[in-house]
């Protein structure tokens, strides 16, 4: 009997959540928000990514007795960077981006794509370096003997044929930023999350915007992980060409 | 040409090369044999800084390419490498891979280098190759690729490592046979190889190397018929 109470009472509480006062439009604006967060983040996150990773390896893969003091000093910079991001919670460094380096702003979407992008950037930095490395050495070495620089040799050469290995890691990252940007809820972003327990307050219910949320969280990432999966199955197509 | 000087190399404690002396002219094919391990590769990879020499010095055309203040990517562009396992670029065609150096360093233009890569893939007979990619060919095709690959670049000289190596026996042929064209144009060639027909039809002079030093050098008639030292007795009485 109870259970036969809880689903009749199910679906006013549905209605409340997502129905009335055309609430449905709140949670597509969220999403919305979040869909663009996550893009924008993830862009300023390969970016930075990448100079953090190519300084790396330049660093790295000096001929000895020829380091260069001034890559030697952002090689060290980069290291602080990664060292400090990975080794920090995400909630915090949010709640610093927010409440003590940008306090004066009002845009919190933009103070949360900050720090979900320079967070992502540590992290991107590592799977590009990975994928850099895992470029048979003979192929730098190859375009270093034709007397290309090393800019051209990675931009040509090496970086072309590591985006195929950084793609999976670079999918991943993609969804874990996604589902990290409910986080930047607490700094007050107008995202998915956001919007789901403003709803949940206004209610009294939190049951119905919460679980709905997660299962929104869910579709998109669904549907991500299958794209992500097509676009390698033509990438391993192409090696076979 | 080619002026090295007491070079020496070492991986950390292991010293691969001690105190090689040599002087290659223009137009020599200067042949390099020897067991593995016996540091000819990295003799050779040293001509071109693709390792760095721990030790001595290197001078081409004059200039000490082991100073401190080289443009070495300038110096590259007038030595060309093959390389044992091909290295081309498997994500472009055939005439990109060719292109693509001669292009970005300002040798050529597009259109002027297109021209010439086709013209330097009729001479390897690849010429219907050009729109494709490294993965389409046969190792034989690969590495004659690869020499016109280095060739597009107009190089001085051309350092060949164990090209032939990696190799299935029925394709060493076409590959010694472009190598052989390129001697007879009178290309400066240094050449490390098991390849003992090779070193002898085409080497100006053959350098025997065991343990980190050159044991003997001299023509390869002489050199394959009156071998002195006992060290390369023993070698040729195992490969020939």
């Amino acid at each position: 009997m109870a259970l036969i109470d809880w689903l009749g009472d199910l679906v006013p509480r549905l209605h409340r959540a997502f129905i009335e006062g055309s609430r449905w439009k709140l949670y597509l604006q969220g999403l919305g928000t979040t869909l663009e967060m996550t893009v924008i983040a993830l862009i300023f996150g390969v970016l930075l990514g990448l100079i953090v990773a190519v300084v790396r390896t330049a660093h790295d893969q000096q001929r000895p007795g020829r380091r260069n003091p001034l890559l030697g000093f952002f090689n060290a910079l980069c290291n602080l960077y990664t060292t400090v991001i990975r080794g920090t919670p995400m909630m915090v460094q949010l709640l610093i981006w927010s409440f003590v380096i940008f306090k004066t702003s009002r845009n919190k979407v933009l103070v949360g794509i900050i720090g979900l992008g320079i967070n992502s950037g540590a992290y991107v930095a590592e799977i590009i370096r990975g994928g850099l490395m895992s470029v048979d050495a003979g192929q730098s070495e190859a375009g270093r003997s034709l007397g290309l620089n090393y800019f051209d040799t990675m931009r040509f050469i090496v970086i072309p044929q590591a985006f195929k290995n950084i793609l999976p890691s670079l999918g991943n990252e993609f969804i874990t930023l996604f589902k990290d940007t409910s986080l930047v809820q607490a700094i007050g972003a107008a995202e998915l999350t956001y919007y789901a327990f403003t709803i949940g307050g206004r209610t009294f219910d939190y049951m119905p915007p919460l679980i709905g949320i997660a299962l929104m969280y869910l579709v998109v990432v669904i549907i991500f992980t299958w794209l992500q999966s097509k676009l390698e199955r033509r990438l391993r197509q192409s090696d076979r060409r | 040409m080619i002026d090295v000087k007491n070079l020496s190399k070492s991986f950390g404690d292991h010293q691969v090369l001690s105190g090689i002396d040599q002087h290659i002219s223009p137009g020599e094919k200067v042949v390099i044999i020897g067991p593995s391990g016996s540091g000819k590769s990295t003799f050779l990879r040293c001509l071109n800084l693709l390792e760095t020499p721990t030790g001595g010095t290197i001078t081409f055309q004059g200039q000490e390419i082991t100073g401190p203040k080289v443009e070495i990517d300038k110096i590259r562009q007038q030595m060309g490498m093959v390389f044992q396992h091909f290295n081309l670029f498997p994500n472009m065609t055939i005439r990109k891979n060719i292109t693509l150096a001669p292009v970005r360093t300002g040798l050529m233009k597009q259109a002027e280098a297109d021209e010439a890569a086709i013209a330097l893939l009729r001479r390897v007979g690849l010429e219907e190759k050009a729109d494709a990619y490294p993965n389409q060919l046969s190792g034989g095709q690969k590495q004659r690729v690869a020499i016109v690959r280095a060739l597009a670049m107009r190089p001085k000289v051309m350092l060949f490592d164990e090209p032939t190596s990696a190799l299935d026996p029925e394709m060493v042929g076409e590959v010694l046979e472009v190598m052989k064209d390129l001697a007879r144009e009178g290309m400066t060639m240094v050449v490390v190889t098991h390849e003992m027909g090779f070193a002898r039809e085409v080497g100006s002079r053959v350098l025997f190397m065991d343990g980190g030093v050159i044991v003997e050098e001299n023509e390869p008639a002489e050199l394959f018929g009156h071998p002195k030292s006992e060290r390369l007795q023993s070698f040729l009485a195992k490969v020939l």
